[in-house]
């Protein structure tokens, strides 16, 4: 089902829906309309198992106007964090509905997660937590944005391309033993969606994005994401951790064209 | 296609011939409506122009569209019938130089900033796709290149009239042009100088800050912006764009030295900086977006 929805195809479709005019429906059906289109998703992505909205388990925070389509930040909460362990966020009118599986290893405080995706029309963003029993529990924001996918990363793909694989990590300032501390990975990525047209050749700007980064402290995991091409230009995750001891945090990023890069962050002192 | 007049709403028609200006010395501009671009406005929503020399005609960014750039034309053509040697592209965006179409008959220099057509391969086709959505795909236009590209400074005369090009580094966009016309002190800094519509960020803030400086020792005393009146004091005017991009810049910075995520920035930062400046709320949570993103690389 999934293959159907991927870029090229999915630029070539909506061509054809904006030669139109869309057809006006009233607020009922639409919504009607975008529960029909999650149910198609859900049902893709997670087979036959169960997606029950939960607002106590997980929680969206997103912007109700984006104010930049391929720059749209989205915050996760999950309040009972000691029961999650994976979080997906999908964005259902996205050619590429899921951008990002988000699993949390033994490092991660899974308390909360923060994302930039693009945003390509007026749609439901859906975040789904899966608990360490496997169950599925979901919340729901609406986004108003539009082009976010064909929206340019850069001035140029040249210098789109620039310094790509680069990464920094920043922390919070005062990391505490045992304490869940912050930190914000940044990585230096086009993330060409395939949707991208040159208006010289007429051609699309062939999709390459991100779509592996495991970050891990010590010998434990904190984050394995698979990325998709709604994540925004030079991704940036910002999670939480568990301090201890002295151990530098790496990261392992690779795309889809085969590209890897690995970097190694040292962690600021703990402190008692 | 041609001019084709009757494929233009006449009420976006007479609104914007009510608003062009002569101000003196052969020098005529639009000044345009702080909205976004419309229907109703063809998206004719930048400040446009022309000077009228001796010898030809100058047209200083031809507009928002094919239908704004063939309004443009007719204004020029009520009044002279000199050659239009040249157009002047300042920038990538579609609201200054999607009209470019409009004046292809006229085979004049398109001038533009070197990397204005790299510029325009990454955006041109998703900039026509949003405003054939707002205005039609009859009104839009085609995508015209640079023809010549200013690489550092450059001259053109337009009958012993000497117009001086700089090309600037990345600020408001990644190719920004400027232009100077000597014999009446009159800089076209367009949207390096944004006067009462808020600025918006698309290239480097700290560029942006540096290139003001440049454009300051040009010694200008008037500037035609390329949103606000149709002329201005260029002193007062940038030094009141400066302190807003100042501000923006030391606020993101603050945020981001602090941890402050993106989305939180984009709600504070600078948020007290409006008073005086049209669209602020429209635009001041994006330009935070879009300086935390270059900033947090520093």
């Amino acid at each position: 089902m999934m293959h159907i929805l991927r870029p090229a195809f999915a630029a070539a479709l909506m061509t054809a829906i904006c030669a139109g005019p869309a057809p006006a429906a009233d607020s009922s059906q639409a919504d009607a309309k975008r529960e029909e289109r999650w149910q198609l998703i859900a049902d893709y992505l997670f087979d036959d198992r169960e997606v029950l909205p939960n607002d106590s388990l997980i929680k969206i925070d997103a912007p109700k106007r984006a104010q930049d389509a391929a720059l749209v930040p989205i915050t996760l909460t999950m309040p009972e964090k000691d029961k999650i362990k994976s979080v997906y966020l999908v964005i259902d009118d996205n050619p590429a509905p899921l951008a990002a599986h988000v699993t949390f290893g033994p490092a991660a405080d899974p308390g909360s997660l923060q994302l930039r995706v693009r945003v390509d029309t007026y749609t439901n963003v859906h975040a789904v937590a899966e608990t360490k029993e496997g169950k599925l529990f979901s919340a729901v924001a609406f986004v108003k944005a539009s082009g976010g996918c064909s929206a340019p990363s850069g001035p140029s793909d040249a210098e789109a391309m620039k310094g790509m694989g680069e990464m920094r990590m920043k922390f919070a300032e005062s990391v505490q033993d045992g304490q869940p501390a912050e930190a914000t990975l940044m990585i230096r990525h086009p993330n060409f969606t395939g949707m991208q047209m040159n208006q010289l050749t007429r051609l699309y700007t062939p999709s390459r994005y991100i779509d592996k980064v495991t970050v891990s402290y010590g010998d434990q995991t904190v984050l394995e994401v698979s990325g998709d091409i709604s994540l925004s230009s030079n991704p940036a995750i910002g999670f939480n951790f568990v301090p201890r001891g002295n151990e530098p945090m790496k990261v392992v990023a690779s795309d889809t064209k085969g590209e890897r890069w690995e970097q190694s962050f040292k962690v600021p002192p703990v402190t008692n | 296609m041609g001019l084709c007049l009757c494929c233009v709403p006449m009420r976006g028609f007479a609104a914007a011939s009510l608003s062009l200006k002569d101000v003196g010395n052969g020098l005529f501009i639009r000044e345009a409506p702080h909205e976004e671009a419309t229907r109703a406005n063809n998206g004719g929503i930048a400040n446009i122009g022309f000077i009228i020399g001796r010898d030809s005609v100058l047209v200083i960014d031809p507009g928002g569209s094919l239908a704004d750039g063939q309004w443009l034309l007719s204004e020029i053509r009520n009044r002279t019938s000199k050659p239009i040697r040249h157009v002047v592209m300042t920038h990538v965006h579609p609201d200054h130089c999607l009209g470019a179409s409009a004046f292809a008959e006229e085979r004049p220099d398109f001038i533009g900033h070197h990397a204005l057509r790299s510029a325009l391969d990454a955006r041109g086709s998703y900039y026509r796709q949003r405003l054939v959505e707002i205005i039609g795909p009859e009104s839009v236009g085609g995508i015209v290149y640079p023809t010549r590209e200013i690489e550092d400074v450059a001259e053109v005369d337009l009958g012993d009239r000497i117009i001086r090009f700089t090309a600037h580094g990345t600020a408001h966009t990644d190719c920004d042009l400027s232009m100077f016309d000597t014999s009446t002190g009159t800089l076209f800094p367009a949207d390096l100088l944004f006067v009462d519509r808020v600025p918006s960020l698309d290239g480097s803030l700290p560029g942006w800050l540096a290139e003001a400086e440049r454009l300051k020792g040009v010694g200008a005393a008037r500037a035609v912006p390329g949103h606000g009146p149709a002329m201005v004091d260029f002193g007062s005017a940038m030094a009141k764009q400066v302190r807003y991009l100042t501000a923006l810049r030391d606020e993101t910075r603050k945020a981001i030295a602090q941890g402050i995520a993106i989305d939180e920035a984009s709600r504070t930062v600078a948020a007290e900086e409006g008073e005086g400046w049209v669209l602020f709320d429209d635009y001041n949570d994006r330009n935070v977006i879009q300086a935390y993103k270059e900033l947090e690389w520093e």
